[in-house]
């Protein structure tokens, strides 16, 4: 008996007790069980972590049961802690229990407050089960549940249709990459004979290339549908429908990084194919350039946040895609910090603006809503990537392994770190300053919020601001823990080579660069005072595409969509109509003339009976007899 | 042979008997007629079994048919009753008229 069971096993328990009994229970009750279970798991998390520091290789299995055991297919439920999953068991339960407690305040006046709870918890279960499986079949039962798990919480304000529809997108895009997962999954078993990390990855150079490729990329598109990556990112934007400790905690910081979790863990499969490195860093490149141009014109606040966490998710994968995996988990651990802040800080602004996400309508809260504001701010500047805040240290590394490898990838990221930058204080500018463009209600209803949002909102900011400690440059002559920790588990981790020299050039690029995105946006949103434009009319040529989202979603639906709707009527209309419903009701016509016909026989007259009855004995004794 | 008489002669008694029984059950509506045919029957199968009997020296199918006949006398006292009753109510034996169960 590991202790390590015990981490899945407190949401689970808090997901069944709120599930079954949340109805019976107070607000307060169904609250502390959701938070207590998830802080619960944190503190086992730490002391595993701590038995992980003095335990030989620094990983250890835990088998639960035996789940599958057929011939030579062998898949037990076992969890493997190792530096890499212990990396996320922390982030999961400790930005999962500051969200948890927040979620009390936000959620206190919904009605559904208990299956909001249990939702909660049962998706950090099933995040933990991601994490912590030692084969890729627990960590597909994870991918799944947490799936679900997203598609209950997008659409958890189910009364309205559109919420609804966000949801099924969400989770039929997810079904889309999931298919590949499980495609790579069973040609990881067709090659390898087993689904064990432990027992793949030393023989994984024994397959041809091909295969290995093959796998790789069919393991990315799994990684494409839970990340948000082109062309399956458009259910993020839309998943925002959700509440918004929702958006921060699976949208932002936990289930969305799922995908760069399960390529670290598979760096062996990415390491040996150039092809699928490279397909990764393009895709990576492209998703990063895409979500933040689409930002620059959003004006919901949870919006621009959304496509935000497309943009750094597709920076993360360029990171995956030039073997810097390290360097892309410290970037998840940041980004889960200053991301699952914005969204918080945003949520108590949508708090106090009475449910306005419009950030026209907003404007001056900056002397309102004090910690909000201060919180917001420290999460911007660290998103934007300004000196010593976490989000400069994760993106830098990044930056830094790009310029290494491909002078392109590196300006192209550069450049959509400057985007970065303009609109998360364009958002800051429209929200905070100027002067208040709300309804008189609202203006008068501006209060902070409670102190159990305020609280883990300044948690984070703090976690936001010294974050970087984790991953110190190491042109500064200081220790970089991150990369240490992962040493053992990325065996194949891409070190930086260049001269500390350009290094340093490199951080002052990167830095200047923030600052001219910075100033371009103070000259616009601030001193000029610009509000977003309310009509197409009022864009340039060269902003239109981008106003629409590159027209992403009505490409979809046209090109898939509709031929689906068409496919689906034709063989609705010939093929259930007039084949299976053809058969199905000539069964049962069939049948039904058979009685008619077989009724007669039964006309009440017993002489008649007898004649039948007669015959029949006739006939048994003839078959006997000549027999 | 049973007393000089070959048993094949008890035989096609006994089934020209149970025939003519048969088809008085299947064309005869009167219910009264419809009795005698049954018990005509229930004799004919008696008289086989008494005949075999004889033929064989084995008196259990004479016991056999002791019993047949306790059967037949009661089978014939509740038909008769019944038959009492249905004609107190429908002024008639006729075998077609119960068919009232049928709808």
């Amino acid at each position: 008996m590991n202790l390590a069971i015990l981490i899945p096993l407190f949401p689970l328990i808090g997901f069944l007790l709120n599930g079954f009994f949340g109805k019976k229970m107070s607000k307060t009750l169904s609250g502390t069980i959701g938070a207590s279970a998830v802080f619960a798991s944190f503190i086992v998390s730490i002391i595993v972590f701590a038995q992980l520091q003095t335990t030989p290789g620094n990983s250890m299995t835990v088998n639960v049961f035996d789940w599958i055991s057929a011939d030579t297919l062998n898949i037990p439920i076992a969890f493997l802690i190792d530096s890499l999953s212990v990396v996320f068991l922390l982030i999961i339960t400790g930005i999962g229990f500051l969200i948890h407690v927040y979620s009390i305040g936000y959620m206190k006046h919904d009605e559904g407050f208990s299956r909001f709870f249990a939702y909660l918890n049962l998706f950090i279960f099933f995040m933990l089960l991601l994490v912590m499986g030692n084969n890729y079949l627990v960590m597909f039962m994870g991918w799944e549940g947490v799936g679900l798990c997203s598609y209950l919480l997008i659409g958890f304000w189910f009364k309205e249709r559109e919420n609804n529809n966000a949801a099924r997108k969400a989770f039929v895009m997810n079904r889309i990459g999931d298919l590949g997962f499980l495609l790579g999954i069973f040609l990881i078993f067709v090659t390898y004979g087993s689904t064990t990390f432990g027992e793949i990855f030393p023989m994984v150079d024994g397959a041809s290339e091909s295969t290995i490729t093959i796998i790789a990329l069919l393991l990315f598109v799994g990684a494409m549908g839970k990340s948000a990556q082109i062309p399956l990112f458009t259910w993020l934007p839309d998943a925002m429908a959700g509440p918004t400790p929702v958006s921060a905690l699976i949208h932002a910081a936990t289930m969305v990084t799922a995908g760069v979790y399960m390529v670290v863990r598979s760096n062996v499969f990415y390491s040996l194919s150039q092809t699928a490195s490279t397909t990764i860093a393009i895709v990576g490149v492209i998703t990063m350039l895409v979500g933040a141009l689409i930002a620059l014109f959003q004006n919901d606040i949870k919006k621009i946040l959304a496509y935000s966490t497309v943009s750094q998710l597709g920076l993360m994968f360029v990171a995956l895609g030039v073997h810097a995996y390290s360097s892309a988990v410290f970037h998840v651990t940041t980004h889960a910090f200053f991301k699952a802040l914005l969204f918080l800080a945003a949520g108590s602004v949508i708090h106090a603006m009475s449910g306005e996400q419009d950030i026209r309508k907003m404007g001056g809260l900056k002397g309102k809503i004090k910690i909000t504001f201060l919180t917001m701010l420290i999460g911007t500047i660290a998103i934007s990537g300004f000196p010593p805040f976490s989000g400069f240290f994760s993106k830098d590394e990044i930056l830094a392994h790009l310029f290494q490898s491909n002078y392109t990838l590196w300006l192209l990221a550069l450049f959509a770190s400057m985007l970065t930058t303009f609109y998360m204080f364009r958002l800051l500018y429209l929200t905070f300053f100027g002067s208040f463009r709300g309804t008189a209600a609202q203006e008068k209803h501006l209060h902070e919020s409670p102190k159990s949002m305020t609280i883990p909102l300044l948690v984070l900011a703090i976690l936001s601001i010294f974050g970087g400690i984790l991953g110190l440059p190491t042109s500064w002559h200081l220790p970089n823990w991150m990369h240490h920790n992962l040493e053992a588990i990325v065996i194949f981790d891409e070190p930086i080579i260049l001269s500390h020299a350009t290094e340093w050039l490199l951080m002052t690029i990167a830095i200047g660069g923030a600052v001219v995105a910075l100033v371009f946006s103070y000259m616009i949103y601030r001193k000029r005072g610009i509000l977003p434009v309310e009509k197409e009319s009022m864009l340039k040529n060269w902003q239109k595409p981008i106003f629409y989202k590159f027209y992403i979603d009505e490409v979809y639906e046209t090109v898939i969509r509709k031929p689906l709707d068409g496919l689906a009527k034709v063989f609705y209309k010939v093929i259930d109509l007039q084949i299976i419903n053809a058969i199905v009701d000539g069964a049962g016509k069939g049948i039904d003339r058979l009685g008619v016909s077989a009724r007669l026989l039964q006309n009440g007259n017993v002489g008649t009976y007898f004649v039948f009855m007669v015959a029949a004995i006739i006939g048994i004794l003839l078959f006997t007899f000549l027999n | 042979m049973i007393n000089g008489i070959s048993i094949d002669l008890y035989l096609w008694l006994s089934s020209i008997l149970f025939v003519i029984g048969v088809i008085g059950v299947m064309l005869r509506r009167n219910t009264i007629i419809l009795f005698m045919c049954i018990e005509l029957m229930l004799n004919a199968v008696s008289l086989l079994m008494v005949a075999f009997s004889a033929l064989h020296q084995d008196t259990a199918g004479q016991v056999f048919v002791f019993f047949n006949m306790a059967v037949a006398a009661c089978e014939v006292a509740v038909g008769l009753a019944i038959l009492t009753m249905i004609f107190r109510r429908s002024k008639s034996i006729d075998a077609d008229l119960l068919s009232n169960l049928k709808n």
